[in-house]
């Protein structure tokens, strides 16, 4: 456990200083998981240990966010005093979002399958193209 | 606070060191999520709300500011770090499936962030709320750290993003995935990609309990979104004159 916990600090680490170096937009954190699909794929299993310790962390995810959520009772305030828009806001803009989002993903997976997964080409001449 | 002294020095004490809110954190978490199981999951009892709730309340009643909370709490706010590497491994497990839709995720993960973006200043604005908030909105969708990060960038208020972050991905975590089986999407990985770009972490856990592959691509979608959304906020601001 202790040695799949420092592995995974070692991928954050790494995106870290990735991130820092070359200026990347991407936060260190997703690099590190991002290199860290990259070596499962080479070595084509997971660890046991880095299994377990992972499934224990991403059950209790909602946990993390609590200290930060707290930070509400600073923002009391300005949130009273815009709540209604605010919230109306952020309930239409998140399921705005989410039905967009699984919309545009239906679709462009109907687009492309199943001839143009094989060979992905450009959005604009997939379907005049001849097979 | 407590009048008796030796109640006093205990309370000085426990003030002074992290140990106090940390527990704290923890109890609260696992408080509201008996209570949530105990009452058959329903969403309005999501255990994100009801600890913040609690926790709000016991700092109010104890006159604590956030700063000394934090300073306790801080240590499992730093886990979201390797939370967020560790999202690599149910990734790996789905890495069939999404290599066979690569192309078709990377058109939802932009079109899905320029939405996100655009509809949370836009519909905002057109409620009226003042520019500082709307800056601080912006990012809203992606996970805490990035969003903060981008809110300081643009000049919103970056503790202020980072409660509109949590409180979107409440939301998400409430409702969207119904949202979604109410208008028929039963694909699971479209179900948790959707949820996961919109609600970041929090819609990322609520994807874990609807299978594996949903919560795998939530992750992915988490993980994606958080960089797209860096890179087209200020984009778009600048284009929308904020």
């Amino acid at each position: 456990m202790i040695a799949a916990l420092a592995a995974l600090l070692v991928f954050q680490l790494i995106g870290e200083v990735l991130a820092r170096t070359f200026a990347l937009p991407i936060p260190g954190p997703v690099i590190g998981m991002l290199l860290l699909v990259g070596v499962l794929l080479v070595r084509g299993a997971t660890p046991r240990s880095l299994q377990a310790t992972a499934t224990g962390l991403l059950a209790h995810l909602s946990l993390l966010f609590i200290p930060a959520g707290v930070g509400v009772i600073v923002h009391l305030a300005t949130l009273q005093r815009a709540l209604l828009p605010l919230l109306a806001t952020l309930l239409m803009s998140t399921l705005i979002t989410t039905v967009v989002t699984a919309s545009l993903l239906t679709l462009f997976r109907r687009w492309f399958s199943p001839t143009a997964l094989a060979q992905p080409s450009p959005p604009s001449d997939v379907q005049e193209e001849p097979r | 606070m407590p009048t008796n002294p030796l109640l006093t020095d205990v309370w000085v004490y426990l003030a002074q060191t992290p140990l106090l809110w940390l527990t704290a954190t923890l109890l609260a978490y696992l408080g509201a999520d008996w209570l949530y199981q105990r009452a058959g999951r329903m969403p309005l009892l999501n255990p994100v709300v009801v600890a913040i709730a609690l926790l709000v309340g016991i700092l109010r009643l104890t006159d604590t500011d956030y700063q000394t909370y934090f300073d306790g709490a801080q240590f499992v706010h730093f886990l979201l770090g390797p939370a967020t590497v560790a999202l690599a491994i149910p990734l790996y497990s789905y890495i069939g499936r999404l290599r066979a839709m690569l192309l078709p995720l990377v058109l939802a993960l932009l079109g899905g962030s320029a939405t996100g973006i655009l509809a949370a200043v836009g519909i905002g604005w057109l409620l009226g709320l003042e520019p500082t908030i709307l800056r601080s909105l912006a990012p809203k969708s992606i996970t805490t750290p990035i969003a903060m990060g981008i809110s300081e960038q643009i000049g919103g208020i970056p503790s202020l993003t980072a409660v509109l972050v949590i409180l979107t991905g409440i939301i998400g975590a409430l409702f969207a995935n119904e949202v979604l089986l109410r208008l028929r999407f039963r694909d699971e990985s479209v179900r948790g990609f959707a949820i996961g770009l919109a609600a970041h972490g929090i819609g990322t856990a609520r994807a874990l309990q609807i299978s594996t592959e949903a919560g795998a691509f939530a992750g992915l979608a988490m993980g994606l979104n958080g960089a797209v959304t860096a890179i087209l906020v200020p984009l778009l601001l600048r284009l929308l004159g904020l």
